[in-house]
């Protein structure tokens, strides 16, 4: 539909729109939300198209901050990065994902060279999600924490003498959405400052972090938390590490957390607790890997061989699992079930929330006037019946 | 004029909206002959909007070739405001239903000459064929849309200041802040409403009772603009018994015994009739 001026007019919906699903149409012009009193009393028109939406839920479409792959595809790996996004991007679709970060795991400077430069951010349509921009894990994590990171590309900020060190390592910021790192080492408040001076997001993980050490993170301009409980100090209440950011009353503004509710990384109990100490800040993310949308089975993907038993991916031969390969929508589901949230809620952590840490919020994970037009439609039971982006349908079932 | 009496004001929400659908389809409107309505605003027609909303959801009742003109309009508060009539109309009626924008008047309290933007609306209300249908509410003052205590009954679409009163009244819908309300008001006159053809007024609630009583038995007073419809050929106030409490028996009596009479020989109000009139029980005798 693009920018034909043709005004569209979605009925017998409900539609998701400050935190509340309630019975309205949703109208949408030239790729935004619009606001229908305006044109009926100032243009005087009516809907150029009207589509009845059998009174399914219309809810903002997500936003993944946290994805490495899938479909067979890994976007660390440095062969097939163009082929890669479109054909992830594409599959995005049909979980309700519109816009997303695609994510790159700690490699070393060679590769962050030659691929970070070919993560452009584009516009999504029906050649796929919208790209924010790259999620960039590593490489200056703790190699403690390092999960499935290679321990030889980490770094550390004693290598970092000089800021430029930085851009050195990645070579060019300009596709950088998001840096995670691990706090708890010299310089990294100056690391922080630089880049969120460049508005790339911080975000804290792959740490052994103290809480005093993370909430000096935040006070520097750390934002967020990656993947929630994994991959950091277990709670303990005498010093809760990273977790305790979700209570802090040492830092500047609230924090958001990623988290992995695919019922095999974070445990039912865990997605509570954290629901209920701090629901504000909660972003569901997949942090799914190349396994995502493959079938059960052996999988060889790139240096890596994968096998795919009981929905659950692992290193072959062995019972480590390999990443996540929930899609989005299932990890909405997955949360509601396990926390008993309003689906208001959810939809929210997977749209709104995510929209927030980039700041976004009045272009994305809305159904406010003004914002773009993408979204989803779910039926009762929250499955996926068609995506839009931008007011064009990029995806049915 | 006749008094329509009900049990509750559910029922009159109800009562009010099968009248309007039955006027619309009576008059069988066409492109190139439309129904126009006069529409009012606040807390009595909001039920017979739901019920409107209702009737076109079902399929039973279109606004396709209907033209609405509202009452009136705050002055000078943004349309988009929860308390202004525009948001109002958007939101409880226009947006459920298949009436074409170019047909729902509303006077704009934001227009730069308020004076020309009145005379605009009297003149659009001519070239529409004048109005088949004005719906109003009463203040419990007796006023009709903003034809406060005073008014003249032979008012025309104007600028109105509001009375202390109102702005009292309304500042619950402005955080209890009278300095918020707006002072003034664009409104039909009492006599534009009297041109229209039939006028269907709905009063519920005891709040409303004494102001039915100087509508209805009292005489012609521009201190209850209301009762200026007293001289409409064709006017109905629909009423619940909460609203009769101010009433005497005998008036009760009279239009209970009438209405009771409408139901039996089923038919709809299509004349003018006056309460001192002796004919409508020897009517009544004779159809039955």
């Amino acid at each position: 539909m693009g920018s034909d001026n043709k005004l569209v007019q979605f009925k017998e919906c409900r539609i998701l729109r400050d935190h509340n699903i309630i019975n309205e149409d949703l109208w949408v012009r030239n790729g935004k939300i619009v606001n229908p009193e305006k044109i009926f009393f100032d243009e005087k028109i009516t809907a150029d198209t009207v589509i009845h939406c059998k009174n399914n839920i219309i809810a903002p479409g997500f936003i993944d901050l946290q994805i490495n792959g899938g479909y067979g595809y890994d976007f660390s790996f440095e062969d097939k990065t163009e082929e890669a996004i479109s054909v992830v991007g594409k599959k995005l679709l049909s979980h309700g994902v519109t816009s997303y970060c695609p994510t790159v795991v700690t490699s070393s400077v060679e590769v962050y060279h030659k691929i970070l430069s070919k993560f452009k951010r584009k516009e999504g349509g029906l050649h796929g999600a919208t790209v924010l921009g790259t999620h960039v894990e590593g490489p200056f994590i703790n190699p403690n924490k390092k999960g499935a990171h290679r321990a030889s590309f980490i770094r550390s900020y004693e290598q970092v003498n000089d800021i430029s060190v930085i851009e050195e390592t990645y070579g060019s910021l300009e596709n950088v959405q998001i840096i995670t790192l691990a706090p708890e080492f010299p310089n990294s408040g100056s690391v922080i400052k630089y880049l969120t001076n460049r508005n790339i997001i911080v975000s804290l993980g792959h740490s052994t972090s103290h809480l005093s050490e993370a909430e000096e993170a935040v006070r520097h301009g750390a934002s967020l938390i990656t993947h929630l409980f994994n991959a950091m100090l277990p709670f303990h209440h005498r010093d809760p590490g990273l977790v305790g950011l979700l209570a802090s009353h040492n830092i500047p503004r609230s924090i958001y957390y990623g988290i992995i509710s695919d019922h095999v990384h974070t445990d039912p109990a865990a997605l509570r607790i954290a629901y209920r100490v701090n629901p504000r800040g909660l972003v569901l993310v997949t942090d799914a890997i190349s396994a995502l949308g493959l079938y059960e089975g052996e999988h060889k993907i790139g240096p890596l061989n994968m096998e795919i038993r009981d929905q659950k991916a692992y290193i072959q031969g062995t019972d480590t699992i390999a990443g996540s390969m929930a899609s989005m929508i299932e990890c909405i589901q997955f949360f509601m079930s396990a926390t008993g949230s309003p689906p208001e809620y959810a939809l929210e952590a997977a749209s709104l929330h995510p929209a927030e840490v980039l700041g976004i919020q009045k272009q994305k994970g809305t159904l406010n006037f003004d914002a773009d037009a993408d979204f989803v439609i779910l039926n009762d039971t929250f499955d996926i019946q068609s995506t839009w982006i931008a007011g064009e349908r990029v995806f049915s079932i | 004029m006749r008094l329509v009496i009900l049990d509750s004001s559910k029922e009159v929400s109800e009562w009010a909206a099968k009248y309007v659908m039955k006027s619309i389809h009576d008059f069988k409107p066409t492109k190139d002959r439309y129904f126009v309505l006069g529409l009012p605003t606040g807390s009595t027609p909001y039920g017979m909007y739901q019920k409107l909303i209702e009737f076109h959801k079902a399929g039973k009742l279109s606004f396709k070739y209907v033209k609405t003109f509202n009452m009136d309009e705050y002055v000078g508060l943004p349309r988009d405001h929860p308390e202004s009539y525009h948001f109002y109309m958007w939101n409880n009626f226009f947006k459920h239903i298949d009436i074409d924008p170019k047909n729902a008047h509303l006077l704009d309290g934001n227009a730069p000459n308020l004076v020309k933007e009145c005379e605009n609306y009297e003149e659009e209300i001519s070239q529409a064929g004048g109005i088949h249908l004005f719906i109003g509410g009463i203040g419990p003052d007796g006023h009709i849309a903003f034809n406060e205590p005073g008014s003249s009954l032979v008012s025309r679409t104007r600028v109105k200041n509001l009375a202390q009163d109102t702005l009292e009244a309304n500042a619950r819908f402005f955080g209890n802040d009278i300095s918020k309300v707006p002072k003034q008001a664009l409104t039909v006159g009492v006599g534009t409403v009297m041109d229209a053809k039939q006028v269907m007024i709905l009063i519920t609630g005891t709040n409303k009772a004494f102001a039915l009583y100087k509508a209805v038995e009292e005489g012609i007073n521009h201190m209850w603009t209301v009762s200026a419809f007293q001289q409409h050929p064709q006017t109905i106030m629909v009423c619940d018994e909460n609203a009769t409490l101010e009433l005497r028996v005998k008036t009760v009596k009279y239009f209970k015994y009438d209405l009771k009479k409408k139901m039996i020989v089923n038919c709809y109000y299509t004349s003018s009739l006056n309460m001192v009139s002796g004919d409508l029980r020897f009517t009544y005798l004779k159809a039955t």
